[in-house]
């Protein structure tokens, strides 16, 4: 008896196929390359594109639709054609915008800047918020001396 | 299985007016039920005790229930509304998941009728709900700074405020430069140890729910007073309707689906409804009765009609300067310098400012690639690092009028999970507040370019601001133009009582949970001094 498929999340199937992973790879390469001048990967990095396949959550349709237009606009797989044409469908892509990429863009992101490297490059932490919290210079409240100085200026009834 | 006892006093929702509410008529002793679609927060689990705290805003802690769809909530369709409505569902409403800016009303907010000629006033004023105020703050823990001049005197202190940081001081040398007020805000966050709760840390992540509990969010405030002085909390219960009898005329109790989903019928003498701006509305108007067949306490028509949002504008600028990020409560001042109506502004009424810090890391890499700021390829990296803990922003929040045509109503085809019709929402920004918008998006830009900034970026309005759900069973002494009564009671039905947002005559231009919760406090107040006559 084969078994029942559990039922995909209602914002979409959270898993790539391996030809979307390729031209997502691919994708990240042009927009954010690796930097030796800043001492960090690029996003298509293997270690932060499998934080991006595994972190699709509520965008999951939304990737799978702009990568499906990413090959649209390739004419095939973007990820085979030469770097000068990616470029050239990076820029069409880029020109069209929409919510899809916005949405691909916004899971790119997340994972990237959330890498260890990236946030030591930054000069960041790569920690969780809590429990230590950061540290805030509490001011000089004598700033606000001249607002009061000019007084009331709620209205009476 | 759920005992379903008659209870004397039912409550329906268990947000920022619900637990309120609660506390206060705990010392009746009567026996009180709060019933809550939601269920207990664990802090341990929220966003900022991980890595994935950025992410986490845009899935399972995401401010808009449609996008969030967890169990505990409901759908809204919001596509007709420039405004997305946002809200929390669990013990505690939305004050999980809101960022403490803590302001009051101001007194004039209260008549604008009188003073203005627009829209109506309340039939209360703020200094009947000062005393109220001052009890919500106390169970709250507010900080901030005594005598800001934009407010009447008040008779409590706060605990010291929030830091000013490097945000706040170049934003509040460049407001003394413009003769413009600001000030520190009253912020619902613990600058000390208090009432058992930790100080602040500045995790820098207040509004998906403070792994501190700093923030005070009502599970942690009132919620454990009213327990201990006996309420009881039923938590996984949707309400879906409250029942009438006929004979009467008064409300007897309500139906709800359990954390089973199976429908039960809970007997209670009074009913409480806390359910927020947009929750209220729907649960009486899927109140049909042969007496009410236009919903329940709806003589009037205006149930779900006069929703007011707060238009937000949100102006940002980049800096030379290093600004505080995400490194701190993101809310921590404000200002009030256009609250007060001006008619040489071309609009009537006003609005207030909140300055915000920054943002965080993965934050400013979305918003600055969405808007076109942040390239593609070699150059990406040096331009994120002039845009990365170099913002500030002014979000100002417009005082909404009341206009009958934006407005709440049942959705024909959209269900909740328990198969109960979903709000739908009909909302249009008035000129009025277009205007509004456009003078504090000018003045805004004028205030950060003093600050220092070279670049601004604006939205207007915020799409996902629907924080404040306000107006739809407004307050009034007309049955035939309001809702509710002076003292929260319904005109039509003598035991059932409004306590949320949805009291609201207008607007105001603040963040309204605190004049929510002291509204809250007052008509709970009002109830016990009448227990004797509550039903004449």
């Amino acid at each position: 008896m084969s078994k029942a498929a559990a039922p995909l999340p209602a914002w979409g199937d959270p898993i790539l196929s391996d030809a979307e992973k390729r031209s997502l790879a691919a994708l990240c390469a042009r927009m954010i390359p690796a930097s030796a001048e800043f001492n960090v990967p690029g996003a298509d990095d293997a270690l932060i594109q499998a934080d991006v396949a595994k972190s699709l959550d509520r965008d999951a349709a939304a990737v799978h639709r702009a990568l499906a237009h990413l090959e649209r606009l390739a004419g095939g797989s973007f990820a085979d054609l030469d770097i000068e044409k990616q470029e050239g469908v990076c820029a069409t892509l880029r020109a069209e915008g929409g919510p899809d990429l916005t949405a691909l863009g916004r899971i790119i992101l997340q994972c990237y800047y959330r890498d260890d490297r990236v946030m030591i490059s930054l000069g960041m932490e790569p920690r969780p918020p809590f429990p230590k919290g950061h540290t805030l210079p509490q001011g000089d409240w004598a700033l606000l001396d001249p607002v009061r100085k000019r007084g009331k200026i709620w209205r009476e009834v | 299985m759920p005992s379903n006892e008659p209870v004397d006093v039912l409550i329906i929702g268990s947000g920022a007016s619900g637990a309120a509410v609660a506390w206060s008529l705990a010392d009746t002793k009567m026996k009180i039920l709060c019933l809550e679609q939601g269920d207990w927060q664990n802090p341990t689990d929220y966003p900022s005790n991980g890595r994935d705290w950025e992410a986490r805003q845009f899935n399972d802690m995401a401010t808009s229930p449609n996008r969030r769809q967890l169990w505990s909530d409901y759908p809204v369709n919001d596509d007709n509304s420039p405004i997305k409505v946002l809200n929390f569902n669990a013990v505690g409403g939305s004050t999980i998941l809101y960022a403490a800016h803590y302001p009051r009303l101001h007194p004039s907010d209260f008549k604008v009728k009188s003073l203005d000629g627009v829209a109506d006033d309340w039939p209360i004023d703020y200094h009947q709900l000062e005393p109220f105020f001052a009890e919500n703050d106390r169970m709250t823990g507010v900080s901030g700074m005594a005598g800001d001049p934009a407010y009447p005197p008040q008779k409590t202190s706060p605990m010291e405020p929030l830091p000013m940081g490097r945000s706040g001081r170049m934003l509040g040398e460049a407001m003394n430069r413009l003769g413009w007020h600001w000030w520190p805000s009253d912020c619902a966050v613990t600058t000390r140890e208090y009432e058992g709760r930790a100080p602040c840390i500045n995790l820098g992540h207040c509004i998906a729910g403070c792994a501190q509990g700093a923030k005070a969010s009502t599970d942690i405030t009132y919620w454990p007073a009213a327990i201990r002085a006996g309420v009881e909390l039923r938590t996984r219960a949707r309400v879906r309707e409250i029942t009438i009898d006929n004979a009467t005329g008064m409300a007897n109790g309500v139906i709800y689906y359990d954390r089973d989903g199976v429908e039960q019928f809970q007997p209670a003498h009074v009913v409480v409804v806390a359910a927020n701006g947009i929750g209220t509305p729907r649960l009486l108007l899927n109140s049909k009765s042969e007496r009410f067949p236009n919903g329940l306490a709806n003589s009037s028509g205006l149930v779900g009609k006069n929703l007011m949002f707060h238009p937000y504008a949100s102006v940002w600028g980049y800096f030379n300067e290093e600004t505080d990020g995400n490194r701190g409560p993101p809310l921590s001042l404000w200002s009030h310098e256009f609250y007060e109506s001006d008619p040489s502004r071309g609009f009537v009424r006003g609005y207030s400012w909140q300055f915000g810090r920054g943002v965080g890391a993965i934050m400013e890499a979305q918003q600055s690639f969405a808007s076109g700021r942040l390239p593609w390829g070699a150059e990406h990296h040096a331009v994120y690092r002039k845009l990365h803990n170099h913002r500030m922003n002014i979000a100002a929040i417009c005082e909404d009028l009341p206009e009958e045509h934006n407005r709440v109503t049942l959705d024909p085809v959209l269900k909740d999970a328990n198969g109960i019709p979903a709000p739908k929402i009909d909302y249009t920004l008035s000129e009025n507040s277009n205007r509004m918008l456009d003078h504090a998006i000018a003045r805004a830009t004028e205030a950060l370019r003093e600050a220092g900034a070279w670049d601004i970026g604006v939205e207007k309005p915020i799409r996902n601001g629907g924080w404040h759900l306000l107006g739809t069973a407004r307050m009034g002494s007309d049955p035939t133009r309001s809702v509710v009564n002076d003292w929260g009671r319904t005109h039509d039905v003598k035991n059932l009582f409004i306590v949320d947002g949805s009291i609201f005559t207008t607007s105001g231009g603040v963040n309204p949970t605190s004049t929510i919760q002291a509204l809250a406090l007052y008509i709970a107040d009002q109830m016990k001094q009448r227990l004797a006559t509550l039903f004449d």
